[in-house]
């Protein structure tokens, strides 16, 4: 009769059991973030398809502390999700030959970044003309 | 033994099936040198203090891939891991994580043996060849195309930092990922429509969740992380484009 008996160890609480897993954790969970200022942008949309007065009133309530810093909060956790998005772009892209040498990770992550920051400044201008 | 003696303290996660519940700690003092690996560690321990602790190993040079074990919490090879780098402070090994623990620091890796015979680790030729029609010519363009993932030894450290192995064991995971992709990159091997039912399957990419960590361990740069994370844009072209040109898993 085998004596074996293999011993599965419990997965419970398995990503407080290394750094790398909690900072996966909390990357993965600013993209709720993410998911909370389309949110906040949406109900602007529904707001504004209810007339003037609803309208105003969402702005009012964007204008409210409460709300900048939600914003701040967003902006923060928002760069930070960018941040770590093009940190794994890298294992997701399957290998870039530029003039027969492979694109190093960093650059892949740095062309991101600048992507990232250029389509930002893009839209802030954008927005701040139209706003003029 | 002179003054100078440095004794580090090693804390090892016994577990033999046949007389316990579950596994526990135990603590032997190892009197080391700055040359010493963490294996040298253990098997001072199997010559000095108990002879049935049980762990594996073979080349001491970090080829074989048989030594993988967790080192303070880290899937690391033993053999390439140094004792003077922990001193002073304690250091706890244990089994590799993930995996079902056989007897003290030795896994049971029969479920990963089976994954690598299951994704076909051969060249499964692209048209039937000759012998006189000569050799495959391979462009090196071709050829690094898959080089960086024939390094693997089979350590299977990405498989104890996968946590989502360690949270669905039928996920065929990095290193079997890695091998296959090596054959579906080769210029010479045409079955990449074949294995796509299994990178396509439920126990296939899609159970990857870019933790990223299976390259971060990697002792040889596979990058498998990178092998799993292309063959899901794969899968996705193949699923998505199976109308225009019928083929692979999705047939």
């Amino acid at each position: 009769m085998s004596k074996r008996r293999p011993y599965v160890r419990s997965m419970d609480g398995w990503w407080k059991k290394n750094p790398f897993y909690v900072e996966y954790m909390i990357h993965e969970s600013t993209a709720l973030f993410v998911a909370a200022y389309a949110f906040t942008l949406l109900v602007g949309l529904v707001r504004l398809g209810q007339g003037e007065a609803a309208w105003n009133g969402w702005l009012e309530a964007m204008k409210s502390p409460l709300s900048l810093i939600f914003h701040v909060v967003f902006l923060l956790a928002i760069m930070y999700h960018t941040y770590t998005w093009f940190k794994i772009m890298p294992i997701t892209l399957p290998p870039i030959i530029v003039g027969g040498k492979k694109v190093s990770p960093g650059a892949i992550t740095g062309s991101g970044l600048l992507a990232a920051v250029v389509a930002s400044v893009f839209m802030l201008g954008l927005v701040w003309r139209i706003a003029q | 033994m002179p003054d100078s003696q440095k004794i580090i303290e090693i804390e090892v996660l016994r577990y033999n099936p046949e007389s316990d519940k579950e596994p526990h700690l135990e603590v032997y003092k190892v009197p080391f040198s700055d040359d010493m690996s963490v294996l040298q560690g253990a098997q001072y321990i199997k010559d000095h203090f108990d002879g049935s602790l049980t762990f594996r190993w073979s080349c001491r040079m970090a080829i074989c891939g048989s030594c993988g074990m967790m080192i303070n919490g880290i899937p690391k090879l033993s053999c390439e891991t140094f004792l003077r780098d922990y001193y002073p402070n304690r250091i706890r090994i244990e089994a590799m994580a993930n995996f079902p623990i056989e007897k003290d620091l030795v896994v049971d890796l029969s479920g990963f043996i089976e994954k690598l015979e299951s994704i076909q680790p051969y060249i499964i030729p692209r048209e039937p060849r000759s012998l006189d029609q000569g050799e495959y010519i391979q462009s090196p363009e071709q050829f690094n195309a898959y080089i960086q993932f024939t390094s693997c030894i089979n350590c299977t450290l990405c498989y104890a930092a996968c946590p989502q192995f360690g949270l669905n064991p039928d996920f065929i995971g990095p290193a079997a990922i890695a091998l296959l992709h090596r054959y579906n990159m080769d210029s010479r091997d045409g079955a990449a429509a074949e294995r796509m039912e299994l990178v396509a399957a439920e126990e296939g990419v899609f159970n990857c969740s870019a933790v990223g960590y299976c390259s971060e361990v990697c002792p040889k740069h596979v990058d498998p992380a990178n092998a799993v994370n292309i063959n899901k844009t794969n899968a996705a072209k193949d699923y998505f484009l199976r109308f225009l040109s019928p083929k692979g898993g999705s047939k």
